[in-house]
């Protein structure tokens, strides 16, 4: 570690006594012999009570695994710690066997994971999933296992916590299942808690509730964090100190405040530049008039019924798109933004034709309703989609290559030599060799197969490429190529974009206009100046407000307090939600009343 | 950015990248031990088409010399390779014999039931609906049908015979590999990269042969090498109720059925067409265990 910056100015005030958790020179590899890769090398760091300690990097940077080797939950046979020591207090977690390691998980260190959806049991009650967790380490009685865990849901500020505790994880939203795996990691009040990536999964609403309820705990019982993010936002807004990597090393490391104002390694520098920023869209020029609309959608509508009783009759619609209309405007990029639940996603399927609508949809003046068989794959031609998962929206066990050349297959276009020849062009434009053609999916990067996923899309020459949050998986480097080459392939080919996204922040980038929705609807519109500069609906500016800022002077006094969940957008039959009236409050931005 | 310019920039190869243009049976025939199944099964094929010719006997002759003097069975011996059945019989010229039957039962009947299988299992996952609906309960209906009833029916109202069988063995075996289809098509249809298909305007027999077809190779080729061995004895169940290949022609199923009460006093005569069928079913799973290797990309690699 050459020039590895030891800022060991402790942060946030904590006390400089003896670190809760040491980790020191830790080395993890895979493979024997000559097959030996390092995955971890030589990592070092300490932890202090009542310290946030951030791990920053890319994927395959071995940040989670650092997180896995220190529960000890490294996956076998595979990885292994080779060197290095982990001390909590007097013990070293690397010469602990599985028997005593099991002591220490949950009760000393806890963990909680991504996903709240898969990391909570399905069939077992909250309340049963908690006490178990509690009676595994204390020796304590039933009743006093439950009083614990009430205490503990409340501790995270979950509404009703004595109904919560009957109820399956099925019935509690996002948020509030990450919370129930935060109550459970602090019931037995842990002297490290260790967060892998715990909001990636949540909107930035919600996002920003769990982060302040991490914070409050730890100022309340001083546990010790240490948090896994990919999020330079998140970072910033938490952390006392980071240790960012990458490949396996610590590349930098030290308090956060000049680890953000000073950053000494080129890397580190990079990551923060890759960041897209509110407000650092708004200097790309702002003189975009509305270009004639390659899209017109009009009052468009999709609904889901929901079966049930014995007959199998409709007792209730969810109404995921409750009458949204708007243009996109050629060689513009609308963008349709909101949280998990808002349509954002359905409203795309509708015009890529993969779901049933009602209302009115028409591309370059086609209307969709009316076309015949050979019109409506016309239409198919001008509207092309990138999906958000690259891993999943390539065929696994084609070649790339004719992955590629299959949509000019599909729509009959050319000779077997000239859509080789097509392809091999589209992979260079993409910045692909093309020799890569002969390739399986799998044997790409994130990145390189969104590549491909956007080659696709731009065979037949659409009018129009919807990108269902298309760059969400991809790190924020890699994101900023895929953004630039987006934009590049714009201003090239003329092509018009419908950009859905739950990043504000990409969106402030990449958007002449953008649309806010919530619940099925729109609530507000227009172009990117008058939508993030002066946003007039509350839902909007709560939107805004929500994200977190990469800049640790920025940090906000207070996180936002509980808001109720998202009404449902499930309804009786035949019982359509009212519709929200769009009012011009000037220059073409619309906003709903309130 | 250059410090960034990480492996998305220009194209990785892995270190043990394929070379792309390579064949399914190349790929096939560096599987050691799928060669050792083609290579039993290339026998088995070979001794059943030339079993006039290879045979010691006719497989019917009783011989006088086949029994002892108290009427049992020879067990094997330098004249009667592999013994003598009940009736004085040869029994390796029965089981080289028997093997044309059952051959055709387990991979005819049993290929059939596969085809039958998957494509109403595909057409009812992919379709859903009414088309879906009619075609499983359909499937259910069967399920439900005892096999043995269907068998004994379909032999009353047609005279008896091989071509028989293997109809009720593929008409009862279809069931289990539909129901399989259907729920793994159901999840690949749901699968991202499909809805991509859709946005690109293919039609829906372009995603089922060309998308999701190629996915289910390994289900149903797993379903195939298991459904050989329990045909084959499905097969001697048939003919042992008289609905089937009718003795004096022999099959693998029917020497084992024929003579299991003897199993204590005269072993040979089971055990040996009970390995042939053994061999038979072991070969067949591992050329499958390489055909389904072989026809993955994503396994390359791996084994």
């Amino acid at each position: 570690m050459s020039a590895l910056r030891q800022t060991e100015a402790v942060g946030a005030g904590a006390p400089a006594s003896t670190p809760v958790l040491t980790v020191e020179g830790l080395t993890i590899t895979v493979g024997e012999g000559a097959h030996r890769r390092p995955l971890v090398e030589d990592l070092s760091f300490t932890l202090q009570r009542g310290e946030t300690l951030c791990i920053a990097g890319e994927s395959g940077s071995g940040k989670s695994l650092t997180s896995l080797a220190i529960m000890g939950l490294l996956p076998k046979p595979g990885p292994r710690v080779e060197r290095g020591s982990i001390r909590l207090g007097d013990a070293d977690l690397v010469a602990l066997g599985e028997r005593e390691m099991r002591r220490v998980r949950g009760d000393r260190i806890a963990m909680i994971f991504q996903e709240p959806m898969t990391s909570l049991n399905p069939v077992l009650t909250v309340g049963r999933q908690l006490t178990e967790a509690i009676e595994a380490h204390r020796d304590v009685g039933a009743a006093e296992a439950r009083r614990l865990a009430l205490e503990s849901l409340e501790a995270v500020r979950i509404p009703e916590a004595a109904r919560r505790m009957r109820q399956y994880p099925h019935e509690l939203s996002g948020g509030m299942r990450q919370r129930v795996m935060i109550a459970m990691a602090l019931a037995l009040e842990p002297d490290v808690l260790i967060a892998d990536e715990p909001t990636t999964a949540l909107d930035v609403t919600i996002q920003a509730q769990v982060l302040g309820i991490l914070k409050e705990i730890q100022a309340t019982r001083g546990t010790a964090v240490i948090l896994i993010t990919h999020d330079m936002g998140v970072v910033a807004e938490v952390a006392d100190r980071v240790v960012v990597m990458r490949q396996g090393r610590a590349v930098e490391s030290g308090a956060v405040a000049p680890l953000f104002e000073a950053p000494q390694q080129d890397y580190t520098r990079a990551l923060l530049a890759a960041v897209p920023r509110m407000g650092a869209g708004a200097a790309a020029g702002e003189g975009t008039r509305a270009n004639q609309p390659v899209a017109e959608i009009r009052d468009l509508t999709v609904r889901f019924p929901l079966k049930g009783g014995l007959l199998g009759r409709t007792v209730a619609e969810v109404h995921a798109v409750a009458g949204v209309s708007f243009d996109i405007p050629a060689r513009q990029t609308l963008s349709l933004v909101g949280e998990s639940g808002c349509g954002k996603s359905t409203t795309a399927k509708a015009i890529a034709g993969l779901v049933t609508y009602g209302g009115h949809l028409s591309v370059d003046g086609r209307a969709a309703q009316s076309l015949s068989t050979t019109d409506r794959k016309a239409l198919r031609r001008d509207v092309q989609m990138i999906f958000q998962d690259p891993f999943a929206s390539l065929d696994p066990r084609m070649r790339v290559g004719d992955l590629v050349a299959e949509p000019l297959v599909i729509h009959g276009i050319g000779t077997p030599k000239e859509r080789r020849e097509r392809v091999a062009a589209l992979f260079e434009r993409v910045g692909l060799e093309a020799d890569a053609m002969r390739r399986y999916p799998h044997q790409f990067s994130g990145g390189q197969r969104q590549r491909i996923c956007i080659a696709r899309a731009l065979a037949l020459r659409p009018k129009l490429i919807i990108a269902d949050e298309s760059v969400s998986a991809l790190d924020v480097s890699v994101q900023k190529r895929v953004l630039e080459l987006l934009k590049e392939l714009q201003d090239e080919f003329g092509i018009a974009y419908l950009f859905i996204s739950h990043d504000m922040a990409v969106v402030e980038n990449i958007s002449d206009r953008v649309a806010v929705m919530y619940l099925g609807q729109i609530v507000e519109m227009g172009t990117r100046a008058q939508v993030f500069g002066a946003p007039r609906h509350s839902y909007t500016r709560r939107l805004i407000e929500a994200v977190p800022v990469p800049d640790p002077a920025r940090r906000r006094a207070a996180f936002p307090r509980l808001v109720g969940d998202i009404p449902s957008a499930v309804r009786k039959p035949n019982d359509p939600p009212q519709r929200l009236v769009l009012t011009d409050v000037g220059e073409g931005h619309l906003v709903a009343a309130e | 950015m250059s410090v960034l310019a990480g492996p998305d920039a220009t194209t990785i190869v892995p270190p043990s990248a394929p070379v792309g243009g390579e064949g399914v049976l190349r790929r096939l025939f560096r599987r050691k031990l799928a060669i050792l199944g083609l290579v039993i099964i290339a026998a088995v094929v070979l001794s059943a088409v030339l079993a006039p010719e290879v045979a010691p006997f006719d497989p019917n002759e009783q011989f006088f010399d086949g029994l002892t003097l108290e009427g049992s069975p020879l067990p094997p011996s330098e004249r009667f390779w592999l013994g003598t059945d009940l009736l004085g019989r040869d029994l390796l010229s029965r089981i080289l014999f028997g093997a044309r039957n059952s051959l055709i039962i387990g991979v005819v009947a049993n290929g059939a039931a596969l085809i039958i299988g998957t494509l109403v299992g595909v057409v009812a996952g992919y379709f859903r609906g009414l088309i879906g609906a009619v075609l499983m309960r359909f499937t259910d209906l069967m399920m439900a049908f005892p096999a043995l009833l269907l068998a004994i029916c379909l032999a009353a109202v047609l005279r008896p015979s091989l071509w028989i069988v293997a109809l009720v063995i593929a008409l009862v075996n279809w069931v289990q590999v539909a129901r399989v289809v259907y729920s793994e098509t159901r999840s690949l249809g749901e699968r991202e990269f499909v809805a991509a298909e859709k946005t690109l305007g293919a039609s829906s027999s372009r995603i089922l042969f060309r998308h999701i077809l190629p996915h289910l190779t390994s289900t149903v080729i797993v379903y195939g090498t298991l459904g050989i061995s329990t045909t084959v004895l499905l097969e001697a169940t048939l003919s042992f109720l008289g609905v089937g290949v009718q003795p004096p022609d022999a099959s693998w199923g029917n020497i084992i059925f024929e003579n299991q009460t003897y199993f204590q006093a005269a072993p040979w005569l089971v055990f040996f067409p009970g390995a042939a069928i053994l061999l038979l079913a072991l070969a067949f799973n591992l050329v499958g265990d390489g055909l389904r290797d072989a026809l993955d990309p994503t396994e390359e690699g791996r084994h």
